[in-house]
């Protein structure tokens, strides 16, 4: 020990610079947006993989699950169908061109590495730059409502900021009254199956079982959130707070719906025009 | 003595990195060469600094830069690696008894001395600093060309303030 301490005092100029470079080169990977997409993009790329190969196994015994759910799924979107062929099309005046004016279009991946258990969740799925995946495109599950947004992209892989993240603020409105609030997860709260729904106006009545849906900005409008579980929750700001019950199963989330806003970028531009530097 | 070492560094530092964040930040051939001369301050601290002591200035010195750059952390570990060279090269170079010269300056060591512990010690420095601000290998030799010609840039201009200050010495 007394010699371990004698040769690391004899070169001490060379522990200590490890030490300090470590320090350096840590300062700029996290707070640096281009060295940290870089080393998170490339670590990803490895992890993604091996994960992928794990969940094959994985997603074969959830095969039973994810059936029943298509199913489900399948038997909803026949009804809608119906509600479509039954109607008198020689009545119908007016036609919108839904392919064209179409704002949103879905795409499916398979989600390779799941978790639930963290304060920060993040997912990772199996579609990338490749398929048109961007940055801060909405996550939606099946039949059950919103995931999150995408939050890292590589080329054939993409990570998704969980709404199981502290970060994570999704618009949503009471679908009862129409009141906006928004969706926060975490901040105490830990439970995989309930959030929050924080910034209701104080004149607002919120009942419990009223259903809270997205407010349409980068989700579509109208997709299912929860449900109300209970109202009473004090806040320290002069807003009402809810506890949310979330639709949403996350530990057994195997494949998601990305969501493409095809007027995303126009309403970037419109909304915050690029300064003149 | 002693008070005197520590106000003349003091001034010195805020001297080159005043010039550094006003002056040279805004200079720059082709976004080539930049010269980072503040550098010059880290060359010129007292041969007796404890090693700890070094390190802190130095890492501290590259956080100030940091935070005028945006480039947090790059500048702190470029000019950590700057110490490490500096320790090196004065352990390898100088008899370590011998240290009758407070500094490590041009009108002490002499210009043959001077010029190669500035350049080692810069080469090392922009060596970090570029590396870590393109932070990928794809453009090796891009990086390698403006990493060596602000190498000289810098050397060029840390010689010619030297020889400004130049102090005749009875050597």
């Amino acid at each position: 020990m007394r010699n371990l301490w004698i040769f690391i005092s004899r070169y001490n100029a060379f522990f200590l610079f490890i030490i300090f470079f470590t320090v350096g080169v840590v300062l700029t990977v996290k707070n640096n947006a281009y060295q940290r997409s870089v080393t998170l993009n490339s670590t990803n790329e490895i992890v993604g993989n091996a994960y992928e190969h794990l969940n094959v196994l994985k997603r074969y015994l959830n095969l039973g699950m994810v059936n029943d759910s298509l199913a489900s799924e399948n038997a909803k979107l026949k009804t809608q169908l119906l509600k479509f062929t039954s109607v008198d099309t020689a009545k119908a005046v007016k036609f919108v061109d839904t392919l064209t004016n179409q704002q949103y279009t879905y795409l499916a991946a398979k989600v390779v590495k799941n978790s639930v258990t963290l304060t920060n969740n993040i997912m990772t799925i199996n579609k990338g730059t490749a398929d048109g995946i961007q940055k801060n495109m909405a996550v939606i599950s099946p039949n059950k409502g919103v995931v999150g947004l995408i939050r890292d992209v590589s080329e054939h892989l993409a990570t998704i900021q969980s709404l199981l993240h502290k970060d994570t603020r999704i618009s949503v409105v009471i679908k009862k009254n129409n009141a906006m609030g928004s969706l926060v997860w975490g901040d105490g709260n830990f439970d995989i199956k309930k959030a929050f729904i924080k910034g209701v106006p104080n004149h607002i009545k919120i009942n419990v079982g009223d259903t809270v849906v997205t407010y349409g900005a980068t989700f579509p409008a109208g997709i299912l959130v929860g449900r109300i579980s209970r109202t009473n929750v004090t806040t320290n700001d002069n807003f009402l707070s809810a506890e949310v019950s979330l639709f949403n199963d996350f530990s057994t989330l195997q494949y998601v719906y990305v969501i493409k806003n095809k007027l995303a970028e126009e309403e970037e531009n419109l909304e915050n025009p690029v300064k003149p530097k | 003595m002693n008070s005197k070492i520590i106000i003349v560094n003091v001034f010195r530092w805020f001297i080159l990195l005043f010039v550094q964040i006003f002056l040279l930040k805004n200079m720059g051939f082709y976004d080539l060469s930049t010269p980072f001369t503040y550098v010059l301050f880290l060359l010129l601290l007292p041969f007796n600094i404890p090693n700890i002591l070094l390190y802190l200035i130095a890492f501290g010195t590259g956080l100030t830069l940091d935070a005028f750059y945006d480039t947090m952390g790059v500048h702190a570990s470029a000019c950590v690696v700057l110490a490490f060279v500096r320790i090196l090269f004065i352990s390898i170079s100088l008899n370590r008894e011998a240290h009758d010269d407070p500094e490590p300056s041009l009108s002490y060591m002499g210009f043959q001395w001077f010029t190669l512990y500035a350049f080692l010690c810069i080469l090392a420095h922009h060596f970090v600093l570029f590396f870590l601000e393109a932070f990928r290998l794809t453009d090796f030799g891009y990086t390698l060309i403006r990493c060596g010609l602000s190498c000289i840039f810098t050397l060029l201009l840390v010689l010619l303030i030297e020889f400004i200050f130049y102090k005749r010495t009875s050597r």
